[in-house]
């Protein structure tokens, strides 16, 4: 029993994790939760309406376009004050600082910039997405060791050459955890986003499902973000993990 | 120093911008009222007192999340250390936990707690916990066998192990674990406040947005970041001075 | 233990099996040895053979599966014994505390008064070179000068017996033959029967009254060597004549274990 688990324990935390969904079930009744055998059939169901699909996709459009923007802010910015050790020195705190504000807060200014809809969403997702992959890139620049740069200077490669060839794959491990991560957080910041001043998506349904009391639709709804938040994140890990350690 | 300077240069430049910007009403005071005004407001409501009820309520609430996270979280990661099995079954939980949007569970939180404080401290609790249980696990990994043999040679027991080398050894981890958690009980306290609760900090921004009352608005978003700001760059400080006298910068 | 008896630790018959992932490890014994009280013993064998094993056994750090081992007649159980110290080979200072505070970690549970506990670590600061420190952090300090607070760590609770696991094996060559002489006259200074494992055989051959070779795993005692070194001696004896047969004896006796030890299928 102890080697099954050990072998396969995202499959046995997931078992453990429905079963005690189960019991919280029994334990505070029907008004306030549903079970997960009948909440996965009315995601199914919900997911057979072309209504929904609909929200899918508003939802997955601004994701998309705010992860793009988050990736390639957030790689400009960390290469661009990384590249230099004084100006990362002098942003770094910045960034770390800003990493720890309730970004929440500032959503309202977001809305008096933006309006009310798809960019306004954008732009929440790309303001939490950025920080980190910035953050990492910004570490995996400092973070590369000196005696590579000496090597390379050794070998006498061009900047060029040492950006494309030793920079860049030295700093890749660490780049893409700011990814990974960026890919959650702009997840997270564009249905908190749709949560306010949207009229569709699934941070919209969710909202409405919360006004009108709708269990069935706020637990599916959450189930499919959770489902597709860990199961995108589990992929990115082991991909993460494969750049850190080559050929282990 | 120069490095100080510049810092100070990058917070001053983009402000003196802003605020030529607004006076000149490039920006419109609809959008964004100028620096120099959201700071005297904030002043003033702070010499009013208007908001203190608000202000109190989400510390409150901030302090009750952060201080449940620590205790519960390093008791956890403790236990977790030992119970092999459990943290096997428990560490793809943690490596994807913070992938999801935990505010998606704060309906199920207002059903089943009600209107309370309890449902925006159980979601600052939720997100300040796992950093803290992580950070925990990382410290006690970290212990170089030969310091866990040291304590039996002098004769230590259990719990002088623990508090005369486990602990000591394990505080810059468990420094970086509370770093985590406070910011992740300000976030988790203010956004749930914000999205539905009728009191402190988060609610009374979404609901001067609503009333389009920018005089109020603004200053609360300031508090919100200086506090947040603060808090972390002085813990930040602390953790550096800490660690420099231990030579692990 | 007031008449003092000549064996000071005794070990009949001890072996160490332990259970791995990879089946059942027998890592040393059968093992039978004694320490005469107040001689400097050393251990040498090739890496993996159990050397360090038999040190944790005999600081019951770790339990034998068989056998007994007694000190000062008292066979020992699953703690520490009184009066017996260890420095290890990997850096055990703290590095939360200073120099001064690392020695007397020992000494605070103790029931001594303030100025016993100035007196000894002023003793021991004096004694390892250490006085300039006292108020320094191990990480300001030099791999030597760590050990160096671990060796006064331990001398400060008054050990009957110094168990040395490779406490010179990751300084530089230099400093191990300095370290050798201050562990002389550390010896001589306290009386104590000192242990040395190591996998240096010049160090062996140097510093000890009798060397024991061990065989590749599962590690035993093959043979022990008397060197016949006066008491007062110091690392000039590296240029006597009897200094290379004793490394020469102890290389042959090696030799054939150390191949066995790096043959490939052994771990």
């Amino acid at each position: 029993m102890r080697r099954t688990i050990e072998a396969n324990p995202s499959l046995f935390l997931v078992i453990m994790l429905l079963a005690l969904w189960q019991i919280l079930f029994w334990l505070v009744g029907r008004n306030a939760l549903l079970p997960p055998l009948e909440t996965i059939l009315y995601l199914a169901r919900l997911l057979q309406t072309a209504r929904f699909w609909g929200h899918i996709a508003e939802t997955g459009t601004a994701f998309i376009v705010a992860l793009a923007i988050s990736i390639v802010a957030g790689l400009a910015i960390g290469l661009a004050l990384g590249i230099n050790r004084m100006t990362a020195e002098v942003f770094e705190p910045f960034l770390l600082a800003s990493n720890s504000i309730p970004k929440i807060a500032l959503y309202p200014i977001v809305l008096l910039i933006f309006g009310i809809g798809m960019p306004a969403k954008i732009a929440f997702g790309a303001i939490h997405g950025v920080v980190p992959v910035a953050i990492f890139t910004l570490a995996a620049c400092s973070n590369v060791p000196p005696i590579f740069f000496r090597a390379a200077a050794a070998m006498r490669l061009t900047r060029w050459d040492l950006i494309r060839s030793v920079l860049l794959p030295a700093a890749l491990p660490d780049i893409f955890s700011g990814i990974r991560i960026g890919f959650s957080l702009t997840l997270i910041g564009t249905i908190l986003g749709e949560m306010f001043g949207s009229q569709s998506g699934l941070g919209y349904l969710l909202m409405t499902a919360i006004g009108l009391q709708n269990i069935q639709v706020i637990m599916s709804v959450t189930l499919l973000l959770v489902l597709v938040a860990a199961t995108v994140n589990t992929l990115l890990l082991k991909q993460d993990r494969r750049l850190r350690q080559p050929g282990g | 120093m120069r490095i100080v300077l510049y810092r100070l240069l990058a917070v001053v430049l983009p402000l003196a911008l802003l605020e030529i910007l607004c006076r000149n009403q490039i920006i419109k005071p609809l959008t964004l009222p100028a620096p120099s005004r959201i700071v005297l407001g904030l002043w003033a409501m702070i010499e009013n007192g208007t908001f203190n009820a608000a202000i109190v309520k989400t510390l409150t609430n901030v302090a009750l999340a952060f201080g449940l996270s620590v205790v519960v979280g390093i008791a956890a990661g403790a236990a977790l250390h030992r119970a092999r099995l459990l943290r096997t079954l428990l560490e793809p939980l943690f490596a994807t936990y913070y992938a999801i949007p935990i505010y998606a569970f704060y309906p199920l939180f207002l059903i089943v707690f009600g209107l309370g404080d309890a449902p925006q401290v159980l979601i600052g609790f939720m997100l300040a916990v796992v950093s803290m249980i992580v950070s925990t696990l990382s410290g006690l990994d970290s212990l170089p066998p030969v310091l866990a043999k040291t304590p039996r040679v002098f004769q230590l027991g259990p719990v002088e192990t623990i508090r005369r080398v486990t602990l000591p050894y394990a505080a810059p981890y468990l420094f970086t674990g509370v770093k985590l958690a406070i910011a992740y009980a300000f976030i988790g306290v203010i956004g749930a406040e914000f999205i539905m609760s009728s009191t402190g900090l988060g609610y009374e921004i979404r609901f001067a947005y609503d009333n389009l009352d920018n005089n109020v608005m603004y200053p609360l978003i300031l508090l919100i970041l200086l506090i947040s700001v603060t808090v972390n760059m002085s813990l930040d400080r602390w953790d550096r001075a800490l660690q420099a006298r231990r030579g692990r910068v | 233990m007031d008449t003092p008896i000549p064996i000071h630790v005794s070990l009949r018959g001890v072996n160490r099996v332990y259970e791995s992932k990879l089946g059942r490890t027998h890592a040393l014994g059968p093992i039978d040895i004694d320490l005469r009280r107040g001689e400097f013993f050393a251990v040498v064998g090739p890496s993996g053979c159990g050397k360090s094993t038999l040190l944790d056994v005999i600081a019951a750090l770790a339990p034998p599966s068989s056998g007994e081992v007694t000190f000062e007649g008292q066979p020992i159980g699953n703690t520490v014994p009184n009066g017996v110290g260890v420095v290890f080979q990997e850096n055990a200072s703290f590095p939360w505390l200073n120099v001064a505070d690392n020695i007397t970690f020992g000494l605070r549970r103790q029931p001594l008064d303030k100025a016993e506990i100035e007196k000894r670590l002023q003793y021991a600061l004096q004694l390892m070179g250490l006085q300039d420190f006292a108020q320094a952090y191990p990480s300001q300090l030099s791999g030597g000068m760590r050990q160096r607070v671990c060796i006064a760590r331990t001398l400060v609770m008054q050990p009957r017996l110094i168990l040395l696991d490779e406490p010179f094996g990751a300084l530089d060559q230099q400093t191990r033959l300095l370290m050798g002489d201050e562990l002389l006259r550390i010896w001589r200074a306290t009386g104590a029967t000192v242990l040395l494992i190591t996998h240096a055989l010049d160090e062996a051959a140097m510093l000890a009254d009798r060397v024991a070779v061990m065989s590749a795993r599962p590690g035993r005692i093959l043979e022990v060597i008397e060197t016949g070194w006066p008491r007062e001696r110091d690392s000039q004896i590296v240029s006597a004549p009897e200094f290379g047969q004793i490394t020469a004896r102890l290389w042959t006796l090696l030799r054939a274990q150390s191949m066995q030890a790096l043959a490939p299928g052994s771990v």
